[in-house]
């Protein structure tokens, strides 16, 4: 292995560490995040140094003017070597940007990668900006710009806000493990999303709907937890699903979700209140078609992905795509499955 | 019966273990030349491509100030947020290690190839607390630092971040180069709108440093190759020899019944078994050889080319392997006359004692007609070679056909000399020597090879620093050379310089191609230095002259090449029509370059500004003058360059390189004595039967020993008077025709009669010596031996 690799690895991933991408490693230092501790806006849209990782999150799903389907994904991760913010080059913060944009044909992926404290990749709290490279997201939340590109794709699009943030779990305050392993968590799922992709066959005209997360911790993950299934779907009644099902060593699950009413009322689910079953799985092994369930919303829908090679070939490589819904409730959504390498 | 044949076989080895001797130490010693020389390329081949992963070595394209400053932090952030994938590099040297400051995050492929080592901490690497990987002997030079050791770091050089570098080499966010990645977004902005001061050199354009090596590396392959020729001719020798004196052994047994194809093949088994054996050891001398070579080899290629080549051996199977079957191989050339003039051989002819000398003499005039067509070929391919192969078939041809030439020639030579003798004991002299000539004739042709190649080799590695310091001198003519930061202190610069000096050279050039050729256009200043210091391969009358009116171009001898131009020919530059008014020699240079005046160049690229002065000055002031400037103007002393420094480190790079061509001819010289001691021991027998007349007719046996050691000289002499000429002609064609195919420039052959004269006393010496023991035999053989010819004679 050389050492970018290695490297690479370490971002966030260590070949022997514990959990998926290494998240389910204790290190000491860092700050971890605590029940009822309230939001400070527009501060904790920026970047928390002292926490371990941190994303901002982006997904959507697109149509063109001939109905096709396309997916989008534009991220920033946020990885810190240790708790401090340092300056210039010898800053532990460092950047991982993943973009993509999926057709029910094609998935292409670009990945950077760089340093914080000399400019090349950050995040502003106030006014809005998160970069990497010539990568960006900024806006003031409720209209946006998001910009990426790739050795054979690029994308521009403008976002309105529809709606409020929506919090997970307890206020922002997510759990994720019966040892109580947690992260904040906060999304805005209303976003409204239009502009164009420039892929290899001409530039596409699209506009959808997006989802962001913005989700940040030390340890997220419990050492026996190996990676996850998650699902952000949104109904074509208004109504919004996000769950997760955390996979765990010894083949049991720890679930996790939120109701979000199309007012934007929010309802936490304890572990098992969501269920997520397999039903069909790709070439890769990976699944890529779902049974999901949320009896007590009477949702018993049938999750299947747009297309089953979504495969982000990054330098952590999972499954990331948008998914049609059909069943109890008619929708689309995003799908994310880690640890299937 | 295949045990009972073999043993009988080889004893005629227990009974000749002289015979043994020659052959394996003939096939040892030619092997140990060649795998050491292919050792001390393949070391420094693979120190190139180590190096070529650190990044900075012309692998990818790279970005770079047009000025040759370093880029700051804020040009690479703002390329990198305008979707230019690029990561910065900086280069410098520590307690004489380079050390290589890389970015792991953005550069592209991996990271030097470093193999990581248990202990390698990647949050120490990344987070600025001083982490290194490199070979172990370079982290014996970098005590103070943590070295991961890495199998493949590239020699002399320590990878590490770019934070850490820049902090150890005292120079805080600076950037030498900026790696373009191979896969760029599909969307980028121009390179011109973002960062104007930067440009961008194409990964071939760049130095590339095999590239230039090439050149050295081709001087020692040709040094290995002529070597192992004369090893071969000493083998050939001793096969040939032993094959005759076993000739009633092979009677003998194909009379007892033994088939012939199987006495073939076990005389073909025994001698792949002893060349296996020679080649063994061989290899083993050649790693001795390279061992002691390699530290000098290294030097002179960090001094001439920059490239870095480990100092110390690794042993690498391409060549002991290739080292094996070079050896094996030239056995098999060696012995495949001999092994099929037996197969040919009638049952019971050629238990005859003087085969050897009688076929030879039949041979002779075969020889000197095969050497006649090989010389001819050789006439022919001097007018019309082109291109490599036809460069080394030429060599091929000229020593080849020298050496069989060399029987027939010194044959008549002697013959001639033998007319002008009058006493009994000068004609017997000439006629004993002539009578000699054939078996010593091997032992001959591999000393005329080895002297041809000393005289080939020395004259093209003294013709290349000749040429060389003479294109520094012409190049470096200016006796300091200042690099501003900008256009206001270039200004400020010239403003302050002009009183001072005897005169300010603006030096400015942009990158432009010529006939599709990449081309560096250099814009200069009329003045005496041009005219008096460049000297032109071919050139106008006048061209100067036209060149600075701006009406002529004058380009180098590269880009004359590739792009089929000479004198006269128009060119077009900016769209102007100029025609070619003179072409100079560039040496090592790999890409075009043309110059044309300075106001033109004005004209055409208004743009550039010249930011590099030469400046002419009396050396004895150049120092006050230095001190005054750095005081008095915001110039500083890093800024400029002084020529004598750079002189005096090149002149010394000249000289490691000669002491590498000169352990390389002693060797050969050595072999080649080896080769005139072997024969001299093995005549020595049967020529008793000749020298107990002259014994017996009133000559003392200290009179013959001295006459024999005469006749070695004079041979040898002889030898030497032929092998200049060829070594000559071989020169010429290493310069002329093997360089030109091989990197595009022709080197101007000088001549070195001190050099020769000096080789040809080592000839001589080493003749003598082999002589010595061979005469002092001879001196003291027991005149009941002597006796013994008149007793025994049929």
């Amino acid at each position: 292995m050389n050492v970018k690799a290695l490297l690479l690895c370490l971002l966030p991933v260590a070949g022997h560490s514990q959990g998926f991408a290494g998240l389910g490693t204790v290190v000491d230092g860092f700050a971890v995040p605590q029940r009822d501790k309230p939001f400070d806006f527009p501060a904790d849209h920026g970047a928390h140094d002292d926490y371990r990782i941190e994303w901002w999150y982006l997904t959507a799903n697109l149509k063109s003017d001939d109905g096709t389907d396309y997916g989008l994904q534009w991220t920033l991760f946020r990885s810190a070597l240790s708790p401090d913010s340092g300056s210039g080059w010898t800053t532990p913060q460092l950047w991982m940007g993943h973009a993509a944009v999926t057709t029910p044909t094609a998935h292409y992926v670009s990945e950077r990668l760089g340093r914080g404290g000399i400019g090349q990749a950050g995040v502003n709290a106030d006014p809005f900006t998160a970069w990497i490279d010539d990568w960006e997201l900024s806006g003031n939340w409720n209209t946006m710009q998001m910009s990426a590109s790739g050795a054979d794709f690029s994308y521009d699009m403008g976002l309105i806000a529809q709606g409020p943030f929506v919090f997970h779990g307890d206020n922002g305050f997510s759990v994720k493990s019966a040892e109580g392993q947690a992260s904040y968590y906060y999304s805005q799922p209303y976003f409204d999303i239009v502009g164009a992709l420039n892929l290899p066959d001409g530039k596409v005209p699209v506009e959808g709907i997006a989802w962001l997360d913005r989700e940040w911790s030390s340890q997220p993950l419990g050492a026996n937890q190996t990676g996850w299934d998650w699902f952000s779907l949104s109904f074509d009644d208004g109504a919004k699903l996000m769950g997760f099902r955390l996979n765990q060593t010894d083949g049991t699950h720890f679930t996790s979700a939120t109701w979000i009413e199309p007012d934007g009322t929010s309802t936490p689910m304890p572990d098992g209140a969501f269920n997520a079953v397999p039903l069909a799985q790709n070439g890769q092994g990976v699944p890529v078609d779902w049974q999901v369930t949320l009896p007590e919303h009477g949702v018993d829908v049938t999750v299947e992905a747009i297309n089953d090679n979504a495969w982000m070939t990054t330098s952590v490589p999972y499954w990331e795509g948008p998914v049609t819904v059909t069943g109890s409730h008619e929708g689309r959504g995003y799908l994310e499955m880690t640890g299937y390498e | 019966m295949t045990r009972t044949t073999l043993h009988a076989l080889l004893s005629h080895w227990w009974r000749s273990p002289l015979q043994l001797f020659t052959l394996l130490a003939g096939l040892a010693l030619a092997t140990a030349l060649w795998s050491g020389v292919q050792a001390v390329n393949a070391e420094a081949r693979a120190s190139y491509s180590a190096a070529a992963t650190t990044l900075d070595e012309g692998r990818y394209d790279r970005l770079l100030r047009r000025d040759g400053q370093p880029i700051d932090l804020e040009a690479y952030v703002a390329l990198r947020r305008a979707g230019w994938l690029v990561s910065p590099v900086i280069t410098g040297r520590l307690n004489n290690v380079r050390i290589v400051g890389v970015e792991p995050l953005t550069a592209p492929g991996s990271m030097g190839a470093l193999e990581m080592a248990d202990g390698a901490d990647v949050e120490r690497f990344l987070a600025g607390q001083g982490q290194m990987f490199a070979s172990a002997d370079v982290a014996d030079r970098l005590p103070e630092f943590e070295v991961i050791i890495s199998q493949n770091a590239a020699p002399n050089t320590a990878v590490t971040d770019i934070g850490i570098a820049q902090q150890i080499l005292g120079r805080p966010g600076e950037i030498d180069s900026l790696v373009i990645a191979p896969n760029q977004p599909a969307s980028q902005v121009d390179l011109q709108q973002i960062a104007p001061d930067l440009i961008r050199q194409q990964a071939q354009a760049s130095t590339d440093v095999a590239q230039l090596t090439d050149s050295f590396h081709l001087n020692l392959t040709a040094f290995g190759l002529l070597s192992f020729a004369v090893g071969i001719f000493i083998v050939n020798g001793a096969i040939g020899l032993a094959f005759e004196q076993r000739r009633p052994v092979v009677r003998t047994l194909r009379a007892l019944g033994v088939p012939l194809r199987r006495l073939v093949l076990l005389m073909a088994a025994e001698l792949m078994f002893f060349a296996f054996i020679a080649g063994a050891v061989g290899v083993v001398l050649g790693y001795a050889i390279a061992a002691l070579l390699l530290p000098d080899v290294a030097a002179t290629l960090r001094g001439l080319y920059g490239a870095d080549v480990s100092g110390t051996l690794q042993l690498r199977p391409s060549w002991w392997l290739s080292g094996l079957a070079i050896a094996l191989g030239g056995t098999a050339v060696a012995a495949a006359g001999a092994l099929w003039k037996l197969s040919r051989m009638p049952l019971l002819a050629g238990a005859q004692q003087r085969a050897l000398a009688m076929a030879a003499g039949r041979r002779a005039w075969a020889q000197a007609l095969g050497a006649g067509v090989l010389l001819a070929i050789y006439a022919i391919l001097s007018v019309t070679a082109e291109g490599l192969i036809a460069g080394f078939t030429l060599l091929a041809c000229l020593l080849v056909g020298a050496a069989l030439a060399l029987p027939f020639v010194l044959d008549r030579v002697l013959a001639l000399a033998s007319r002008g003798a009058k006493s009994v004991t000068s004609q017997w002299f000439w006629a004993d020597t002539r009578q000699q000539l054939p078996g010593l004739s091997l032992a001959l042709m591999a000393l005329l090879l080895a002297m041809a190649a000393n005289v080939g080799v020395s004259t093209m590695v003294s013709s290349f620093r000749t040429t060389f310091t003479g294109f520094l001198e012409q190049r470096l003519t200016s006796e300091l050379y200042i690099n501003t930061a900008d256009p206001a202190q270039a200004a400020a610069f010239v403003a302050y310089a002009t009183p001072r000096v005897d005169a300010v050279l603006p030096i400015m050039f942009t990158q432009i191609t010529i006939a599709d050729q990449p081309t560096e256009i250099y814009g200069t200043r009329d003045h005496a230095t041009y005219r008096e210091n460049w000297k032109m391969l071919e050139g106008a009358a006048g061209h100067w002259d036209t060149t600075f009116a701006g009406d002529t171009i004058i380009i180098n001898e590269q880009l004359a090449r590739r792009a089929g131009l000479s004198i006269g020919d128009p060119v077009s530059v900016q769209g102007r029509q100029m025609p070619i008014a003179g072409i100079y020699g560039d040496y090592g240079n790999p890409i075009g370059q043309a110059i044309i005046g300075e106001h033109l160049f004005e004209t055409l690229y208004p743009s550039i500004t010249p930011d590099r002065f030469g400046l002419r000055i009396d050396p004895a002031k150049a120092p006050d003058f230095v001190a005054e400037l750095t005081r008095d103007t915001d110039v500083s002393a890093a800024q400029v360059i002084n020529q004598a420094g750079i002189k005096a480190l090149s002149l010394e790079v000249f000289e490691r390189t000669f002491t590498v061509t000169t352990a390389l001819n002693i060797l050969t010289l050595a072999v080649a004595g080896f080769a005139i001691l072997m024969s001299l021991l093995t005549l020595a027998a049967m020529r008793v039967p000749q020298l107990a007349p002259a014994w017996a007719m009133g000559m003392t046996r200290a009179q013959l020993g001295r006459l024999e050691l005469l006749r070695a000289v004079l041979l040898a002499m002889l030898t030497a008077v032929f092998a200049l000429p060829l070594g000559l002609a071989l020169a010429w064609a290493l310069l002329s025709v093997v360089n030109v195919a091989a990197f595009g420039w022709k080197l101007p052959m000088y001549l070195f009669p001190l050099d020769y004269a000096r080789l040809g006393v080592f000839a001589l010496l080493a003749a003598a010596l082999a002589a010595l023991w061979p005469a002092r035999r001879l001196a003291r053989t027991p005149p009941a031996d002597l006796l013994k010819v008149f007793s025994n004679e049929r």
